[in-house]
């Protein structure tokens, strides 16, 4: 895809989400929205660590629910508007993924992944004990007056995740194919032979982390007021979790649109599923999706369609 | 500044009880071929972890043209100009032939490249090793003699003062390890100081101008090649015991 | 002032906790020690060891840990099938590290998720004479429920190790990650060999199931708990040592009911992880590990 073809494509989807905003008042189609874009950015994030750089991120629930805990600890505080919030989620996101990193990516790759696990389940301990946020019992938070020119206060939060999920979804494009991301892909391809290629691997690994950290803190930070209600429970949910791996998973890891595909097509399915079954068979559905395309379409969608490709050409 | 382009003194490893190298020196000066030999498990694919930075020397010092690069991570010491390959090719398998050699343009000779041109540089490698009609294939389906080609273009896209070739011909029919010779000569000519570890005794003798010998870790011999041919503890090392 | 009964107490549950905690990591100690399969999903495994238990012990009695005896082919068998969906997907073609680890992910949310469906989130317990009494040693309690878990764990992993120091197939387990040139003199094939221990892991869970049900009641996301606390014992023993695992989950065990005792409750999740961190950080190789 082209560059003018790629960024034309952002802008009508943008512009289509503000044309969405004047044309439809149903609530229920925002807040639908909203999820799959929230899922959409956890599955850009997660890939630029395990698509691109080959580690595998199992606490994405972690620096989701740490956005989302700092907007609530930043707005009792101190009152902030959004756009703070949403820049010191991802910066607190950062710093904790940058920090993990630090820690474990010297170590082998399974050993990160374990440590990630292990940050999510301290950061909710520390969040289950920490009163000022509410711990166990939860935090309301009323939403605001304000929502600009929007019909209602959803309407703007959803077209505030369209925007950072764009720009997200830009980042993860210029990524792929920029050095930087050529050098990822050789460490995920194979370490050694990076580092012994000239690649600073470890501090391309940090990078790496930092950039997904922020992102999730940043797709965590609007929560609060998307639900008014948050508690551990909600904010570190098992949902997040699988998704943010198995969008990724299902739609490709190699190519930023990997993710984008796998979250528009399990997305959908989750939203439909949930409105018509229930909401436990949608985490079933999608571990036993996750573990199907594993097992038998590792590259995802976006392999097979790559293959496909390639038999029709011959 | 020493004329050396290589100079490990005293290196020593051990794995636990085990000692890997017994303060190994060699040197190495600028163009020069050097091959090195030794049986099975004697530590030579170690020294070069060791001087290439893979793994941290217990003892020793290393210094490259100059400079101590004793305790320098490996991709520091191959922007220095340190370059290897790996018995076992590693290529870059989700990515085409000339990707794989990009990667070590924009980080190894990064400031050696000229950045516009990074594709052509790519291709112009690819010409010297005989790879550029694989330019567009993809690294995981190359034949195993074009992988080790690969895995030399890729040392050699680092721009390397030094190149180690890691048995690059182990396992390769008689055209092959010529093929393989020819290119390590033709860079050689460009003035790439070259270590050479084989098994294949008559590559290394026709390559190296001198051969070093290297038994459970020790070096034994340093010398003229046909000298340590002669040479009786060369030949018990190899054949007797 | 710390009172010496309190102290006391706090160790003594410690210790038979610790010990029921090898039992929970000794499967992944295999898995994951000899073979370096990151099985992460051996947590849920338990779960369904623990409502096999319950189911088996509400419908007609039997004792727990006999039940989980019993079941425990059973288990083996399953973990041999799962063994062999994950090397003819993953190990065969080397993609081991992130598709792998993503499989058992999956695998662990699909467990837990179907358990929430067909059982729903309501604690579940079993029933058995000693469940409620106490021995009492001094000022010292030694709830039965907890001892009798204990006991079993440490029969349990003297068993293994006698298992895997003591038999043809045991040693071939041990040699099939370090040395497979020897494994192929020993004349064992070794995708047989990782088979069978992987299914000696997945039987042990059936144990560790029924015993995890006896110290307290089960429902289908305490699994999660214990991912962090099988790590950190088999991090912090080190990777192929039972007897390293064994040591680790004492420690682990005890300090985790001093956290509890004299810090709060709420914190002993985090315990586990703060180990593993700290283990990881300082001395990779765990205490008794082989690297």
């Amino acid at each position: 895809m082209s560059s003018a073809v790629f960024w034309g494509t952002l802008a009508a989807v943008f512009a289509a989400g503000l044309a969405l905003t004047g044309l439809v008042e149903n609530e229920y189609y925002y807040n639908a929205l909203y999820l799959i874009l929230q899922a959409m950015l956890m599955a850009v994030a997660w890939n630029i660590l395990g698509g691109f750089t080959g580690y595998v991120n199992f606490g994405s629930a972690g620096f989701f629910a740490m956005g989302a805990y700092t907007t609530v600890a930043l707005h009792k505080a101190l009152g902030l508007p959004l756009p703070l919030l949403i820049l010191a989620g991802g910066a607190v996101g950062g710093l904790v993924g940058l920090g993990v990193g630090y820690l474990t990516l010297r170590l082998k790759g399974v050993y990160f992944a374990i440590a990630t696990l292990a940050m999510a389940i301290v950061v909710e301990t520390l969040i289950n004990n920490w009163t000022y946020v509410g711990g166990a019992r939860g935090f309301y938070i009323l939403t605001p007056e304000k929502h600009l020119w929007f019909d209602s206060y959803i309407q703007m939060l959803f077209v505030v995740m369209l925007l950072l999920t764009l720009a997200a979804v830009a980042v993860s494009r210029i990524l792929n194919s920029s050095r930087l991301g050529r050098g990822l892909a050789a460490i995920r391809d194979d370490e050694i032979a990076a580092e012994c290629a000239g690649v600073p691997t470890l501090k391309l690994k940090l990078i790496s982390a930092s950039v997904m950290g922020a992102m999730m803190g940043v797709a965590g930070a609007p929560f609060p007021f998307f639900v008014t209600f948050v508690d551990p429970v909600s904010a570190f949910n098992l949902f997040i979790a699988v998704n943010a791996i198995a969008m990724p998973m299902i739609g490709g890891t190699a190519h930023w649109i990997g993710p984008v595909i796998g979250a528009l097509l399990v997305g959908t399915t989750q939203e439909v599923v949930k409105v018509t079954v229930s909401s436990e068979m949608n985490v079933l559905i999608v571990g036993i999706m996750l573990v199907l395309f594993i097992t038998l379409a590792p590259q995802g969608i976006v392999g097979l369609a790559q293959r496909l490709r390639a038999r029709g050409s011959r | 500044m020493s004329g050396m382009v290589l100079r490990a003194e005293g290196v020593t490893k051990r794995f636990g009880g085990f000692v890997a190298l017994q303060e190994v020196a060699l040197h190495v000066g600028p163009g020069e071929r050097v091959g090195l030999i030794g049986p099975n498990g004697s530590g030579k694919t170690t020294l070069i972890n060791c001087i290439s930075g893979a793994l941290a020397s217990d003892e020793g010092r290393i210094e490259f043209q100059g400079r101590d690069v004793t305790r320098l991570p490996p991709h520091q010491r191959t922007r220095l100009g340190v370059a290897r390959t790996f018995q076992i090719p590693k290529p870059f398998r989700s990515m085409s032939v000339l990707d794989n050699l990009r990667v070590p343009l924009e980080y190894a000779a990064w400031s050696r490249a000229e950045h516009r041109r990074i594709r052509d540089e790519a291709m112009e490698t690819l010409e010297l090793i005989g790879l550029q009609h694989r330019a567009g294939t993809s690294a995981a389906s190359l034949t195993q003699v074009d992988m080790r080609k690969l895995e030399l273009a890729r040392a050699l896209a680092a721009k390397p003062r030094l190149l180690v070739s890691d048995e690059a011909m182990a396992g390769l029919s008689s055209s092959e390890v010529d093929e393989i010779l020819e290119i390590l000569l033709a860079l050689n000519r460009r003035g790439v100081a070259v270590i050479m570890i084989e098994h294949v005794m008559r590559a290394v003798m026709k390559f190296s101008e001198r051969v070093a010998v290297l038994v459970a870790g020790r070096k034994i011999a340093d010398g003229n090649p046909q000298a340590i041919a002669a040479d009786p503890n060369v030949i018990k090392a190899y054949l007797g015991e | 002032m710390v009172s010496a009964d309190l102290l006391a107490n706090a160790v003594a549950a410690g210790v038979l906790l610790g010990g029921f905690y090898a039992a929970v990591a000794i499967g992944l100690a295999i898995v994951f020690g000899q073979l370096d399969i990151v099985n992460i999903a051996h947590p849920a495994f338990i779960i369904v060891g623990s409502y096999v238990a319950w189911i088996v012990n509400s419908t007609f009695g039997f004792d727990p840990v006999l039940i989980g005896v019993a079941v425990a082919p059973l288990f083996f068998g399953l973990g041999v099938a799962i063994y062999r969906l994950y090397y003819a997907a993953f190990e065969r073609t080397g993609q081991e590290s992130l598709s792998g680890l993503a499989f058992f992910f999956g695998v662990m949310f699909i467990i837990e998720v179907v358990l929430i469906m067909v059982y729903g989130v309501d604690y579940r317990l079993v029933q058995a004479d000693y469940i409620g009494r106490t021995w009492s040693v001094g000022f010292v309690d030694f709830p039965l429920r907890m001892l009798v878990p204990f006991t079993v764990a440490v029969a349990l992993t003297g068993a293994v190790y006698l298992y895997l120091s003591r038999t043809f197939m045991g040693r071939a387990i041990q040699a099939v990650a370090q040395d497979r040139l020897a494994l192929q003199l020993m004349g064992a094939d070794p995708v047989r060999v990782k088979q069978w221990a992987f299914g000696l892991g997945i039987a042990t869970a059936a144990i560790a199931g029924a015993l995890l049900i006896i110290i307290g009641p089960v429902e289908p996301s305490v699994g999660r708990q214990y991912i962090g606390r099988v790590f950190a014992i088999v991090v912090l023993g080190g990777m192929g040592s039972i007897q390293g695992m064994f040591i680790a989950g004492l420690i682990l065990g005890v300090i985790e009911s001093m956290v509890s005792t004299f810090v709060g409750p709420s914190w002993a999740p985090a315990v586990a992880f703060g180990v593993l961190g700290l283990t990881l950080a300082l001395r990779p190789a765990g205490l008794f590990g082989r690297q």
